[in-house]
């Protein structure tokens, strides 16, 4: 029974569970939003790497967020949160309350003063002088006012679940686990059934509208790639009371540009379920993925999972040191609805704020319970059963 | 750049570094990490703003208030450093005694000349010992010094002429007072000027609170002395303004205070545009300076050689200019070779010698009266990128012929059929006789070369792939240009054929006809011409001569091929070297990463700290060393005092480390090279709705106007007409585009992530207009009128400056009108006139007037009839905001009717 629910939910190592014979160390990311500038060069990495075509070119009037959601064509998104004083205080309040139940808390500065850039820029701070802050008695922490507005931004991808109910439902094997405990699609061998779509509980994975969907103006998140402002987030009356007059060069320019899904050559896959790979090719040539490897501030690191999240514990408390008590974890706990994931965040705010579930939960977790629940039923039938013919003797 | 992770304190301020700059943001980050304060500030609320610990906003144009409180502050509180001002600076130097200051003169400074609009820099020269230069104090210098004439003065930018140092003085006599208190001395000169730059002056000229004030000065000032250091970061949001250069001396007199130049985790990082923008300075595509920084000739000054060179270096300064001959005659012999001769002045003759100002917006109005026939467009769209889009497209109708060379189709190749113009009806197609030729540019990758960094660090890109296609790299072009020139010309017994006919222009090529970029970089390096050493290159430019035996094409940066080495191909990852990484690439002059960087030790020779230890003198060898490569003369004893009256290398003392500067000081006063002023002071932007606060001078009198009919300037401050454009404007870039948008907006990845022209408005400026997120608005200048979708954010704030709300609208410049490109729209830079800097000759972009309204535009006639309607209410005639001396017209200067 317990290998049974280990395959289903809580803490496991799913490359083995997945047979392989010889698993590489867990590969996963860890996403330090605290240092994302929202360069958005994870997003154009992964697609000029992965060939990924252009997904819709409307202004979505949310900050500076064009791309709107993951999806089959944006396997990295970077979404921004504009806060004004009010909401940064309660995400503070969560956050403090996460801390009084057993987050990672304070630390010595020691331990944590490593935790900082964790990617290779890191290594290479070494001389002239060492030049360690504090050193000559500086300034202390910052001040405790909080600023007027603050700006949140964070790159969010494919999780890659300890337990994957994507692959879980798939019912051609397209999907598979792989030696570095990633989820991949197999495009070749997807029928686009879409089982997997409903199954994510992160709304990751998505099929690809194609070259049709794109005549007809239907993208994978509602955005239509004419410019006809009928998307659901533009101010319909923009839309609606431009003059159209025949050569207003304005907003109507979309009109005039080429068809970018020619531009970019046919789109592929299309009906096809897609979503990140974790860069699978480029793991298998010990490179790292194109996001990571873009990143400029290292916000995006890759690395072994156990490293990550021992990255990401360190990073957390020292920001809670620092006066951040908003800073928190996700995807971390091995006991979550998904037994963890090989994509870990450091978010400043609760989760739905980033448009991330509170508590994902695999839908094969429940696999276990409603067999047993099952199998009370069937015995308390048989029971039933059996006690009626004993009735039936009396 | 990665010495900014070695700072304490950062004040990111005329920067929106994490958009412009992410890559180099790294080293902000990494400095965050380690614990240093990061401030950033800005008139919006930025992605830099947003990983910044304090975001302090400001209006536009506002900048020297605020510096020069900071200075003020340091001054009252005495928090300089003083061991390093008096023994650095020229603090305790005095200052002639017919010197005046705007504190004086109500805005101006002594030597203003109503009927030029211009100083003469006489009166702001160093006091002298020798009783006869007390007269002519400061006569001898630059092209730029105060010795100029009539015409070439008033039309020519002198301030980036000296790039790699000051200008030259006549010598470097001077009178110091070591204590600091005799009146004359800059130190106290410094103080009066900066009396009424107060914090609550800031508060209310530039809508800083006196709270937030505290906490930067408080933040600058305990990250800096012997243990820490503060760096200073800016860009163009600094120098797109008719007092920049002056912007970016404010806070070089803060940094010098404070003890931060040429120290680790110091200075002011000017951070340049494009990958090698910085290059194009030091072998500039500039019409006023010569490669390396030497002045360009100008007619009727330096009609002779001896002229010249007496003009560019002098052998009685300090410091290393004295030796600029070397440097000039070396040019020359990379230029014309064997033909330049000692004889012949080495064909100085056959340098183009100045008659006026040369600049991107003289050309462009001197197309308008169509002397100008032809024009190349190499990498610059200025239909969307240069200010005032229209005049810049109506300008190039009026070419014969014009070359674009570009990766597209981008907007100034096609402005003759789906322009802004053709729409309104101010251009008909079939009436522009332009030729134009548009010819496809070979990509980075697909072409060797060298780009030249912020940190003026050369880094070498590999040919990746062969051009596709007709595509051709610069160097191929131009390559192939002059070779077809020479053969027209190679009959020619025409005296002015000769410098083409002369040039050397003999590079080796590849089989597709592609010159070895390698070979264009040994010859920028220089090489021994003659001796055994003949045609080895040279390993520094101290070993150029002045007698034709050397030649070299840059004299910065020799060094770069040093031992036939490609040392900007360096390649040596930073894991296996320190952090100064000198084996990364190579960064001029002398693979030196700190400039100045003798001033990181005492003037005893040893490290003002251990924490800030970096270049110091190691007596046992009798040499300094350190981290980086010191600037300085190598084996001169701190100790060391050269006879009176020195000049050149030689003549620096050990502890003279800004070894560039003709007294070896680094210069909190300007005696000479500053065409505005040797001190910066505060006037309002060309445009603004607010009153200078200090004069009754209202705006920079030594910038540079245009009155023209189409060139219409808004009412300012509380002029009447004023508030018919009541809101401050800014332009900027967004990290998702690349300036005018020829490299980003016709590829759909970028494209996708900014598909539109938006302005940024405030909540409260959306409640006062009507305007609603997603919807659009038209915003009118006094030059033109433009439309965009409107994002309302709470990360634009209204500022209270002189007791009233100051609303600020934030306009990317990125999209222009076409029909090639994935996305376009309405460009912002279509809203600026053309007002510049004296000293730079640079646009003022970032700051104008405006009003927005709700909805779209109208197009054609009506649109014309829009601006005009506003222009009339405005009561804007030629004359408005172009006085160049408030209250005096006669200071403006003559008038081309538009």
């Amino acid at each position: 029974m317990g290998f049974w629910r280990n395959q289903l939910s809580g803490p496991t190592d799913p490359a083995a569970d997945a047979a392989w014979d010889r698993p590489e160390p867990r590969k996963g990311f860890f996403t330090d939003t605290s240092i994302c500038i929202g360069c958005k060069a994870c997003e154009v990495a992964c697609k000029e790497w992965n060939g990924v075509p252009e997904d819709g070119l409307d202004l979505l009037n949310q900050s500076y967020d064009n791309t709107g959601a993951l999806g089959a064509s944006t396997w990295r998104h970077v979404a921004f949160v504009e806060q004004t004083t009010d909401r940064i205080e309660q995400a503070r309040e969560s956050g403090r309350k996460l801390v009084s139940l057993g987050m990672p808390s304070v630390r010595s500065r020691d331990d944590t003063a490593l935790a900082g850039g964790g990617g290779t820029a890191t290594a290479t701070l070494t001389a002239p002088g060492d030049l360690v802050p504090g050193a000559a008695g500086g300034p202390g922490p910052i001040d405790a006012a909080l600023p007027a507005v603050r700006w949140l931004m964070a790159s969010d991808v494919c999780k890659h679940c300890t337990h994957a109910a994507c692959l879980d439902v798939c019912p051609t094997g397209a999907l598979f686990r792989t030696e570095f405990g990633t989820v991949v699609v197999q495009d070749d061998v997807c029928n686009g059934c879409g089982y997997c779509v409903a199954a994510c509980p992160f709304g990751v994975i998505e099929r690809r509208s194609g070259h049709e969907g794109h005549e007809k103006g239907a993208q994978s998140h509602g955005i239509s790639i004419k410019g006809s402002g009928g998307s659901g987030g533009s101010g319909g009356s923009g839309g609606s009371e431009g003059t159209g007059a025949a050569g207003h060069q304005g907003g109507g320019s979309h009109q005039n540009a080429p068809s970018h899904a020619e531009t970019n050559g046919e789109v592929k896959n299309v009906g096809i379920a897609q979503k990140c790979t974790l860069c699978y090719d480029r793991l298998g040539a010990g490179q790292t993925p194109a996001c990571a490897q873009a990143c400029p501030t290292t916000s995006i690191k890759f690395g072994d999972l156990d490293e990550m999240r021992a990255t990401a514990r360190a990073r957390v408390a020292q920001l809670h040191e620092l006066g951040y008590p908003e800073a928190r974890l996700y995807g971390v706990d091995e006991n979550d609805g998904v037994g963890g994931t090989g994509s870990t965040f450091l978010l400043l705010d609760e989760p739905e704020v980033y448009g991330l579930p509170p508590d994902p939960r695999v839908t094969t977790a429940d696999l276990p319970d409603m067999f047993r629940k099952a199998g009370y039923a069937g015995l308390t039938m048989l029971g039933m059963a059996a006690a009626a013919f004993v009735g039936r003797r009396r | 750049m990665q010495d900014l992770s070695n700072a304490d304190c950062i004040v990111i301020q005329g920067s929106n570094m994490a958009e412009c700059h992410p890559v180099a943001y790294q080293w902000v980050t990494e400095a965050r990490l380690k614990g240093a304060r990061v401030i950033h500030i800005d008139p919006r609320f930025t992605r830099t703003s947003a990983t910044a610990d304090k975001h302090i906003p400001i209006r536009a144009g506002s900048d020297v208030v605020l510096l020069g409180a900071l200075i003020k502050y340091i001054l009252d509180h005495e928090l300089y450093f003083k061991e390093y001002v008096v023994a650095y600076t020229n603090a305790a130097t005095m200052v002639s005694e017919e010197y005046r200051d705007t504190e004086d003169l109500d805005g101006l400074f002594s030597g203003y000349d109503d009927a030029k609009g211009s100083y003469s820099q006489q009166t702001w020269a160093y006091a002298s010992s020798d009783g006869e230069d007390d007269e002519t104090p400061g006569t001898i210098g630059g092209p730029a010094a105060g010795h100029e004439h009539g015409e070439a003065k008033s039309a020519r930018a002198a301030g980036d002429e000296h790039g790699s140092g000051g200008p030259a003085l006549e010598h470097a006599r001077v009178l110091r007072d070591e204590t600091l208190q005799d009146p004359n001395t800059v130190f106290q000169i410094l103080k009066r000027h900066y009396a009424r730059y107060t914090p609550e002056m800031v508060a209310d000229t530039c809508g800083i609170s006196v709270d937030d004030f505290e906490y930067l000065a408080r933040s600058v000032t305990e990250n800096s002395g012997r243990e820490r250091t503060t760096a200073f970061v800016y860009a163009v949001g600094w120098t797109q303004h008719t007092l920049g250069a002056q912007f970016i001396r404010t806070a070089a007199i803060v940094q010098l205070l404070l003890g931060n130049m040429g120290r680790p985790g110091g200075g002011i990082m000017a951070l340049r545009g494009h990958a090698s923008i910085q290059g194009s300075t030091d072998i500039p595509t500039l019409y006023n300076i010569l490669p390396g920084y030497l002045a360009m000739p100008v007619a009727g000054l330096h009609d002779t050689w001896d002229e010249y060179l007496a003009a560019i270096g002098n052998k009685e300064q300090k410091g290393f200019w004295a030796n600029a001959d070397t440097y000039a005659v070396s040019l020359l012999k990379a230029w014309w070779g064997k033909a330049a001769t000692a004889e012949n002045d080495w064909c100085f003759d056959y340098v183009p010698k100045l008659t006026g100002a040369h600049g991107t917006y003289q050309t462009t109005m001197a197309m308008l009266d169509d002397q100008v026939e032809g024009y190349f467009l190499l990498g610059q769209n200025p239909a969307v990128g240069s200010a005032h889009g229209r005049m810049q497209r109506q300008a190039m109708s009026h070419l014969k012929w014009l070359v674009v060379r570009d990766f597209n189709m981008i907007e100034s190749a096609t402005f003759w059929k789906d322009g802004p113009e053709i729409a309104s009806g101010e251009l008909v197609t079939e009436d522009i006789q332009t030729e134009v030729f548009f010819l496809p540019a070979a990509a980075h990758t697909e072409k060797s070369g060298s780009f030249t960094q912020t940190q003026r660090m050369l880094q070498w890109h590999h040919q990746a792939v062969q051009p596709p296609g007709d595509c051709q790299s610069e160097l191929q072009f131009f390559y192939e240009l002059g070779r077809r020139v020479r053969e027209l010309l190679a009959d020619s017994t025409d005296e002015r054929d000769r410098p083409l006919l002369d040039l050397t222009w003999d590079y080796p090529t590849d089989e597709h006809g592609d010159p070895d970029a390698e070979a264009v970089l040994a010859e920028i390096n220089g090489r021994h011409l003659t001796g055994d050493q003949a045609g080895r290159p040279l390993s520094a430019y101290t070993e150029m001569k002045a007698d034709g035996s050397t030649d070299g094409g840059c004299w910065i940066y020799t060094g770069v091929y040093a031992g036939s080495v490609n040392h900007a191909a360096d390649r040596k990852p930073g894991r296996e070297q320190d952090l100064t990484a000198l084996d990364w690439g190579w960064a001029w002059p002398a693979n030196r990463r700190i400039l100045y960087n003798r001033a990181s030790a005492d003037p005893e020779g040893n490290p003002w700290s251990e924490r800030k230890r970096y270049v110091w003198w190691d007596a046992e060898q009798g040499k300094w060393t350190g981290h980086d490569v010191p600037d300085f003369v190598p084996d001169k004893a701190p100790s060391y005092r050269p006879e009176p009256g020195t000049g050149g290398p030689a003549g620096l003392a050990g502890d003279d480390p800004f070894v560039m500067q003709a007294d070896g000081k680094g210069w909190l006063f300007a005696p000479k090279g500053m065409l505005d002023g040797p001190l910066p002071t505060h006037y309002e932007p060309q445009e603004s709705p607010v009153q200078n606060p200090l004069y009754t001078q209202q705006s920079n009198p030594a910038r540079k106007v245009f009155p023209r009919k189409d060139n219409l300037w808004s009412p300012s401050g509380d002029s009447p007409g004023a508030d018919v454009y009541p809101y401050v404007f800014t332009t900027y870039r967004l990290t998702e585009h690349h300036t005018a948008g020829g490299m980003s907006r016709w590829l759909p990845y970028l494209s996708e992530l900014q598909p539109e022209f938006f302005c940024e408005v405030s909540p409260e400026l959306a409640a006062e207009r009507g305007l609603e997120n997603g919807g659009w608005a038209t915003i009118v200048s006094a030059r033109a009128a433009i439309e965009a979708r409107v994002m309302v954010t709470e990360r634009m704030t209204p500022l209270t400056v002189t007791g009233r709300t100051i609303h600020q609208v934030g306009l990317p410049y990125h999209w222009g009108v076409g029909t090639n490109a994935v996305v376009s729209g309405d460009a912002a830079n279509d809203l600026l006139g053309v007002a510049l800097d004296p000293n730079v000759q640079i646009q003022e972009s970032k700051a104008g007037s405006c009003d927005i309204v709700p909805g779209r535009r109208p197009a054609g006639e009506e649109l014309l009839r829009l601006v005009a309607e506003y222009q009339s209410r405005a009561g804007s005639t030629v004359m408005t905001s172009n006085e160049l001396r408030t209250g005096h017209p006669e200071s403006t200067p003559d008038t081309r009717e538009g």
